[in-house]
C-alpha cells in the first residue's frame, strides 16, 4: 500500500502536467475544429464538418511541409552521422568535451537571431556575391526552398548529432575488435556492427527533428521570404491574422493525425528492421 | 465621461469622502464624483508645483504594459516617464492589428495601453474590448489642437475610446538606381514593373489590408473593396505577380538597404528612414490612391494598471514629449501644438506631409476590411500558391 501511494505521488506532477497542458488543450482544439468562425473572427460553437471539408484550401502548405520536413531530416542525418561518428570514435578524448560543447553553443543564441544572420549570409551581398566573384554567375539563394532547407539543417543539426553520438559512444568497442579479429575489413565492420547498433540513436534523432520540423514556421517565414509556406505558417495566419480559429483548429488536428500516423509507421518499420529496442526508440 | 456630476452638496461630498477613506470607492471615482480631479487638473495646469507628484507615484504602481509597433517610440521618453512616475514600461511589440485583436479576444493580455489603428476601433468597441477614456485624466489631450480627420475614428457612438498618436500613409518605396530615370508613380506601374524589369526584386507586405489594397488600386477599385468580382481581379494580379516577387514580408527595410530588393510596399516612417539614409530610395504615393491611416492610444477593458495607463498616455501626449517621439519615428502627428516644436524641414517634408491632391486620393481602411473572411482567405491562397 505504502509503495503504491509513493508511486502515485511520484507520477502526480507529470500526470497533472500532461492532463492540464496537453490533453485538455487538445480537447479544446478538437472541439473548436467542429465550430465556426465568428463574424469578427474567433470562434462560435457549432457542429459542422465544414472546416474539414475546407482542408484542400491549405493543400500547398501540407505539400510543402511533407516534402521539406523529411528532406530536412534526411539531410541533417547525412551531415550529423559522420560528425557524431568522429566525435565518438575518432576524436581525442582530451578534446571531446570541448567539441561537444561547440556543437551545442549555437543553442545559446535565439534561433530568431541566427536566422537573421542567415538572411545576410544568403542575401545578395553574402554568398551569392562570392559565387559571382568566383565567376560562376549570379544566383539567387535567399527566399528559396534551398534557403529554408539550409536554415532547417543548420538549426536542427545539434538535435540529430547528440542522440547519434550517445548511441555510438555507448557502443561496446570490444565488438569492433572481435569483428576485426574475425577478418572483417573496416567497412564491413561498420555496416554490420556499428551502423545497426547506432540505429536507436538515429531513430531518436530523426523523430526529434522530424516532429519539430512539421511544426516549424519561423525559418520558412524568415529565409523563405514568406513564399515557402509551411503548415506552421498557415496556423499562425489562421489564428493571428484571419482569426479563423475553427479552421485553424481543423488544420491543427489534421497535422496531429498525420504526425501520429507517420510516427507509428516509422516506429513499426524501425522495429521490423530489428535495430530498435523499445526502451530507446524514443529518447 | 459618463454621467459626470457638476455640482455636489456638502453632505454628498462628506459621504463620498468617507466611502473613499473606507476604501469602498477608488481614488478615481472620488476625484471624479467630487470634481476634485478636474480641480486638480485646472490648478495643476496653472501652477505646476501643485501637481502631487510624489503621491501620484505611489498610486500608479511600479509598472505599465504597452502593446505597440516596432520602432515606434523614443526610448529616452520611456526613461523620462519611469524617472518621473516610478512606473517601468514593459513593451510588447506587434506586427499587425489582427494579431492585437486576436490577443485581446483570447483574453488575459495583461496590457494597459495599446496602439490600435483607426479602422479597428469600432470593432474593439463592438466586442466590448476597450473602455471609453476619461479625459479628465488626460489633461495633455487637447481636442481642439488635433486635426479631426485623424482624431475622428477614436470616437465611437459619441464616446472617445482612443486618442491619436500619429498618422501616416501606405505607398511604395523604390530604388531609383534601377528605374532608368523614370520613377513609377502609380500602383499599376508598381505591378507592371515587378512583372518585367524588377522581376525578383519587389516585396509586398505580409498583410492582407495593404497588399490586396494595392492590387485593388492598380485597377482603380477601392482600397477597402470586399466586392467578390473586384477581389477576383486583385487575386489574379497577385497570383500573376507572385513568381516575380522577392518576398512577402512586412520587414522590408533590411532587404531594401542591402540592395536585394529594389521596390516595396511601404509605410511613411519606413519610407522616411530609407530615404534619409539612402537618398536614391524614394517614397511614392500611387496616383490612384491608397491607404491613409491614424494610430491611437487606447486602454483595454480590465487593464491591470489602469492609473499608470492614463499617466503614460497623458505623458506621451505632452507636446514636448510627443515632438521627441515624432522626430524618432518619422511619422506626422496631427497635434497643431507640435508645429511650433518641430524643425521646418520636418514640417515641409513631402514624405510626411504629402501634397493635397495625393493625400485626398487616399482612403482610411474600413472595419469590414479587417474582419472580412474572404480577404483573409485570398491572402492565404496568395501566400501558399
Amino acid at each position: 500500500m505504502q509503495r503504491r501511494l509513493s508511486t502515485w505521488l511520484l507520477l502526480a506532477p507529470a500526470g497533472l502536467w500532461f492532463a492540464v497542458m496537453l490533453v485538455l488543450p487538445l480537447c479544446f482544439v478538437v472541439v473548436f475544429s467542429f465550430g465556426e468562425r465568428a463574424a469578427a473572427g474567433g470562434y462560435v460553437p457549432a457542429f459542422t464538418f465544414a472546416q474539414y471539408a475546407n482542408l484542400p484550401a491549405r493543400a500547398a502548405a501540407f505539400k510543402n511541409t511533407l516534402m521539406l520536413a523529411p528532406l530536412g531530416t534526411i539531410l541533417s542525418l547525412l551531415i550529423a552521422y559522420p560528425l557524431a561518428y568522429f566525435l565518438a570514435m575518432q576524436a581525442d578524448p582530451k578534446w571531446r568535451t570541448l567539441l561537444l560543447i561547440l556543437v551545442i553553443v549555437p543553442f545559446w543564441t535565439s534561433i530568431l537571431i541566427r536566422s537573421y544572420a542567415w538572411i545576410f549570409i544568403l542575401g545578395g551581398q553574402g554568398l551569392p556575391a562570392v559565387i559571382d566573384w568566383l565567376g560562376f554567375g549570379q544566383v539567387r539563394l535567399i527566399n528559396t526552398p534551398f534557403a529554408v532547407l539550409t536554415g532547417i539543417v543548420y538549426g536542427y543539426l545539434p538535435l540529430m548529432v547528440l542522440p547519434v553520438y550517445v548511441s555510438l559512444e555507448r557502443l561496446d568497442k570490444r565488438l569492433l575488435e572481435a569483428s576485426a579479429d574475425l577478418g572483417a575489413p573496416p567497412l564491413r565492420s561498420f555496416l554490420q556492427v556499428t551502423l545497426p547498433l547506432s540505429l536507436p540513436g538515429v531513430a531518436t534523432g530523426c523523430m526529434l527533428v522530424f516532429i519539430l520540423l512539421m511544426g516549424e514556421f519561423l525559418i520558412p517565414a524568415m529565409l523563405g521570404g514568406g513564399k515557402v509556406f509551411f503548415i506552421g505558417n498557415a496556423l499562425v495566419d489562421l489564428f493571428l491574422q484571419s482569426r479563423n480559429w475553427a479552421f485553424g483548429a481543423a488544420v491543427a488536428v489534421t497535422l496531429v493525425v498525420i504526425m501520429l500516423v507517420t510516427v507509428s509507421l516509422y516506429m513499426w518499420l524501425m522495429r521490423r528492421m530489428g535495430g530498435v529496442r523499445d526502451d530507446v526508440a524514443l529518447m | 465621461m459618463t454621467d459626470k456630476i457638476d455640482h455636489i452638496s456638502r453632505q454628498q461630498f462628506m459621504e463620498e469622502l468617507r466611502r473613499y477613506q473606507k476604501g469602498s470607492v477608488t481614488r478615481r471615482h472620488f476625484l471624479g464624483v467630487t470634481g476634485l480631479g478636474a480641480a486638480t487638473v485646472v490648478l495643476g495646469a496653472a501652477m505646476p508645483g501643485l501637481i502631487p507628484r510624489a503621491a501620484h507615484a505611489q498610486t500608479i504602481g511600479d509598472r505599465v504594459v504597452l502593446a505597440t509597433w516596432p520602432n515606434y517610440h523614443d526610448v529616452a521618453n520611456f526613461d523620462a516617464f519611469t524617472a518621473e512616475s516610478g512606473a517601468a514600461i514593459q513593451v510588447n511589440v506587434f506586427g499587425s492589428n489582427e494579431e492585437m485583436l486576436a490577443k485581446l479576444q483570447a483574453g488575459g493580455s495583461g496590457w494597459d495601453v495599446f496602439v490600435p489603428t483607426n479602422y479597428t476601433i469600432s470593432t474593439y468597441v463592438e466586442q466590448d474590448l476597450i473602455e471609453p477614456l476619461d479625459l479628465v485624466l488626460l489633461p495633455n489631450y487637447d481636442t481642439a489642437a488635433f486635426d479631426q480627420r485623424f482624431a475622428g475614428p477614436g470616437t465611437v457612438d459619441g464616446k472617445i475610446y482612443a486618442v491619436p498618436k500619429n498618422w501616416g500613409t501606405t505607398g511604395f518605396a523604390v530604388n531609383t538606381n534601377h528605374t532608368g530615370g523614370t520613377t513609377p508613380s502609380t500602383w499599376k506601374e508598381f505591378f507592371d514593373l515587378t512583372q518585367t524589369t524588377f522581376s525578383g526584386r519587389t516585396m509586398v507586405h505580409d498583410y492582407q489590408l495593404t497588399t490586396i489594397g494595392a492590387a485593388l488600386k492598380a485597377f482603380g477599385y477601392s482600397f477597402n473593396s470586399i466586392d467578390p468580382a473586384e477581389l477576383a481581379m486583385a487575386e489574379e494580379l497577385l497570383l500573376a505577380t507572385k513568381p516575380h516577387l522577392f518576398a512577402i514580408s512586412s520587414d522590408y527595410q533590411p532587404s531594401m538597404r542591402s540592395g536585394d530588393a529594389w521596390m516595396t510596399i511601404c509605410w511613411t516612417g519606413d519610407g522616411k528612414q530609407l530615404n534619409r539614409d539612402m537618398p536614391e530610395i524614394v517614397y511614392v504615393l500611387g496616383k490612384e490612391g491608397g491607404e491613409l491611416w491614424s494610430d491611437f492610444y487606447a486602454i483595454p477593458k480590465g487593464a491591470p494598471h489602469r492609473d499608470a495607463a492614463y499617466a503614460l498616455i497623458n505623458f506621451l501626449l505632452k507636446p514636448e514629449v510627443n515632438a521627441k517621439e515624432a522626430l524618432f519615428h518619422g511619422y506626422p502627428v496631427a497635434d497643431a501644438r507640435l508645429n511650433a516644436l518641430l524643425p521646418p524641414e520636418v514640417l515641409n517634408d513631402p514624405i510626411l506631409y504629402p501634397a493635397a491632391d495625393l493625400l485626398n486620393a487616399l482612403e482610411f481602411g474600413a472595419a469590414a476590411t479587417l474582419t472580412d473572411p474572404n480577404r483573409a482567405e485570398l491572402m492565404a491562397r496568395f501566400k501558399s500558391a
